[in-house]
């Protein structure tokens, strides 16, 4: 038996590449406490609480959801830590749904944060391991001959990525958490940053962030009384769907992963969506290297195998004047607080349908994705969000 | 046959399937993935199962005892998830992943799950990789080991008068016997308290004996939703209460005599609501078992720790799970009829986790 579920309360910090003004504690509390606002709540209301972040060696702290256990006003209750890769803020968000769904919480706090400038993550991905190749390089490092596999594949000509990379720029103008605002953002000042990995330039890459990301998920009769006394509606929860694969065998497709696939297609099928971009208003997806938009555009099915990079040079993705706008908030390209990059891709996504969204609001936006992926892009977490009950 | 109605959740799930790697002071010979595979194969084996037959995967292990990120990454080889899986991690020990699990299980989509848990805790120095669990900026620093700080919980028992240094010794006694009769138990012996007694302190007021081992293990358990479990064990484990509960972080806000998080648990978890012939706790130290028998309210009439517990054999991340796999194996040969398990994590009891488990009578 599910339960529906609905999210009531939205709350994120600014991120920036240092948030020296607040401890750990500190920075998820003012995710949480907004999202606690928005829900019109205190922490005595919530009923449980779900922590994700990505590896510990972010901050160099083991388990720090041990220590943050006051903070979020945990104490006595059930609290929950989530650890799915890059995924992870995507997958907190369907735990906690989950919650609520088998009907054992009406009230859930769900909190995603990073703050990587307490250490260093490119060395916490590149400790050397016994038998392990190292990953010297970094995630883009990784990612970058996948991408050039993509470009030979579809022979997408060499700007596209450029492109998403401007455009996710243009939409961070409207948000005001974004990390990166960069009023002279265009395809010349991508084209002159730095090659970091070919193809990417400097510019085609997210920043390091620090930020939290926090939403209150509740049952559908206190989703209907908080709406009724905050006049603010909520964003119910159409499908919510995981998936994963191993890092790496013989024949293994990188470029468009199987579970990618396979995820989109089950949170679909619940969402009862037939043509993502047709029957979507907008989506936000994890696009941390500009190129994945396009990849992601055909993992997901908004078109056809080797059409993803037509749509972003159509302009199709974007805010402005776009069918199916990607990213509005700005994306994982214009803040990347890692462990709660994949939960503000699902809490953005519940804006646009709570039409709460602000500057980058899609107008009369109904249904939205929210998209989250991590490891060697073989961990996927996605949910369906819309203003009606389904 | 019928499974006994939950107290917690709508829906019957069984534990149906558990396996165990021997734990042991030093695994050296294999990595997290080796050290698992043949504890998934044999797990399979006995669920008379593939990993075709099952619909959702969880797994509690933590980055920190490796040294390194994605530690549950590579082991996800261990399984092999081809074609994709829905599956999930939690960075706490694996009881709470058969948490996560049992609470799809209860939406009815699916109907069967794998829980697996793994540490290798001899990769590093443990007493200082704990640390690191510590508030970061007031209390990490100072470096406490985990004896020390279990020694201020076992001065405060002692302090309220609640336990005595001959207690801690003849709980340390009873679990190294018990654990003569399993055999993937590390500290098997059968010595006198009063021998256990004449050892020097390592802190006071905490002798070797009630210091847990340093161990290396990994387990794994199936779960089965609604009558199919009969395919897979004649009397299965039913999960009727099961619930989880946190403590600050701070040691000075707490009364460390008492554990209310456990309380709470076992009150959510329906403990109470009928005799228990046999629990499973996972309080590492030997006072840490007086405090949690009090929380959840055990008494005489309970048998505590028949595996020998973890001052028997401690893998952490994995504990809690194997404590859960053998509160079911007492249920699945008949010597328990109502069984509690009990997982902690985090420094001095933290978090707690209390599950009781039925079988048909």
């Amino acid at each position: 038996m599910t339960e529906r579920c609905a999210v009531i309360g939205i709350g994120q910090t600014h991120h920036k590449a240092k948030r020296e003004d607040v401890s750990i504690a500190g920075l998820v509390r003012e995710a949480a406490r907004a999202a606690l606002d928005d829900a019109d709540m205190d922490w005595g209301d919530i009923d449980a609480v779900v922590v994700g972040k990505a590896p510990d060696m972010f901050e160099g702290i083991m388990m720090p959801e041990l220590y943050l256990a006051s903070a979020l006003g945990a104490a006595g209750k059930p609290m929950f830590r989530v650890h799915t890769a890059g995924s992870v803020g995507g997958s907190t968000a369907i735990v906690a749904a989950h919650l609520v769904q088998s009907g054992i919480h009406k009230k859930v706090l769900t909190v995603a944060f990073e703050k990587q400038s307490d250490s260093d993550a490119m060395w916490a991905l590149s400790v050397p391991r016994p038998f392990s190749a190292p990953l010297l390089a970094g995630a883009g490092g990784y990612f970058a001959p996948i991408i050039r596999a993509y470009m030979r594949r579809s022979g997408a000509p060499d700007d596209v990525g450029m492109k998403v990379a401007v455009k996710d720029r243009l939409h961070a103008l409207k948000n005001p958490y974004a990390h990166l605002h960069l009023p002279d953002i265009s395809l010349k000042m991508v084209e002159e940053s730095i090659m970091l990995w070919d193809p990417l330039h400097y510019l085609e890459s997210c920043p390091s962030s620090d930020g939290a990301a926090a939403m209150v998920l509740a049952s559908e009769d206190v989703a209907d009384a908080t709406a009724r006394a905050t006049g603010r509606p909520p964003a119910w929860v159409h499908g919510t769907a995981m998936r994963s694969e191993p890092t790496m065998f013989a024949g293994r497709n990188q470029v468009n992963p199987q579970a990618g696939r396979d995820c989109a297609k089950d949170v679909f099928n619940q969402a009862g969506i037939t043509n993502p971009r047709k029957e979507l208003d907008c989506a936000e997806v994890y696009v941390p290297f500009s190129w994945y938009e396009p990849m992601w555009l055909e993992n997901l099915g908004f078109c056809d195998e080797g059409d993803g990079w037509k749509l972003t040079d159509s302009g199709a993705t974007s805010l402005d004047g776009g069918d199916i706008p990607w990213n509005c908030s700005g994306g994982v390209l214009s803040s990347n607080p890692i462990g709660a990059s994949g939960m503000l891709r699902f809490l953005e996504a519940a804006l646009q349908v709570r039409n709460m969204a602000g500057e980058h609001q899609v107008e009369g936006a109904h249904r939205a994705l929210g998209h989250a992926y991590g490891g060697g892009s073989q961990f996927f977490s996605m949910w369906v969000v819309g203003s009606e009950r389904r | 046959m019928s499974a006994p109605k939950p107290v917690v959740g709508t829906r019957p799930v069984a534990v149906a399937a558990f396996a165990q790697s021997p734990s042991l002071r030093r695994v050296d010979q294999a990595n997290e993935v080796e050290m698992l595979m043949p504890v998934i194969s044999e797990v399979f084996a006995k669920a008379k199962m593939t990993k075709d037959d099952i619909d959702f995967i969880c797994s509690g292990s933590t980055d920190y005892l490796i040294g390194g990120p994605f530690s549950f990454v590579m082991a996800l080889d261990a399984i092999g998830v081809w074609p994709p899986k829905a599956e999930s991690h939690v960075e706490m020990d694996a009881a709470w992943a058969l948490y996560e699990a049992w609470v799809q299980l209860q939406e009815g989509h699916i109907d069967t799950a794998l829980v697996y848990g793994f540490g290798k805790s001899s990769l590093g120095d443990l007493s200082r990789v704990l640390a690191m669990q510590l508030d970061p900026y007031t209390m990490g620093p100072l470096w406490p080991d985990q004896i020390s700080l279990a020694a201020l919980q076992a001065r405060a028992l002692l302090d309220r008068g609640l336990s005595s240094e001959v207690e801690f010794a003849e709980i340390a006694a009873r679990s190294r016997k018990d654990a003569l009769k399993n055999p993937n138990a590390q500290v098997r012996n059968e010595i006198p308290v009063a021998e256990l007694l004449e050892e020097d302190y390592l802190v006071e007021p905490l002798r070797r004996h009630t210091v847990p081992p340093i161990s290396d293990a990994a387990a794994a358990i199936i779960l089965v939703a609604g009558d199919r479990a009969y395919d897979v064990v004649d009397r299965p484990a039913w999960i009727t209460g099961i619930d989880h509960r946190i403590e600050t972080h701070a040691f000075g806000a707490r009364d460390l005599a008492t554990s209310p998080s456990t309380a709470k648990a076992a009150e959510v978890a329906g403990v109470g609501r009928g005799p228990v012939d046999v629990a499973e706790l996972l309080a590492p130290f030997a006072p840490q078992e007086v405090i949690v028998r009090q929380a959840i309210g055990l008494g005489e009439e309970t048998t505590i720790n028949p595996s020998g517990g973890p001052l028997a054999a401690n893998p952490l991340m994995a504990g809690g799970l194997i404590r859960i796999g053998e509160a079911a194996a007492r249920i699945w040969d008949g010597s328990s009829t109502r069984a509690v398990a009990h997982a902690s994590q985090g420094p001095l009891l933290q978090q707690n986790l209390v599950c009781v488990l039925e079988g048909e009578s």
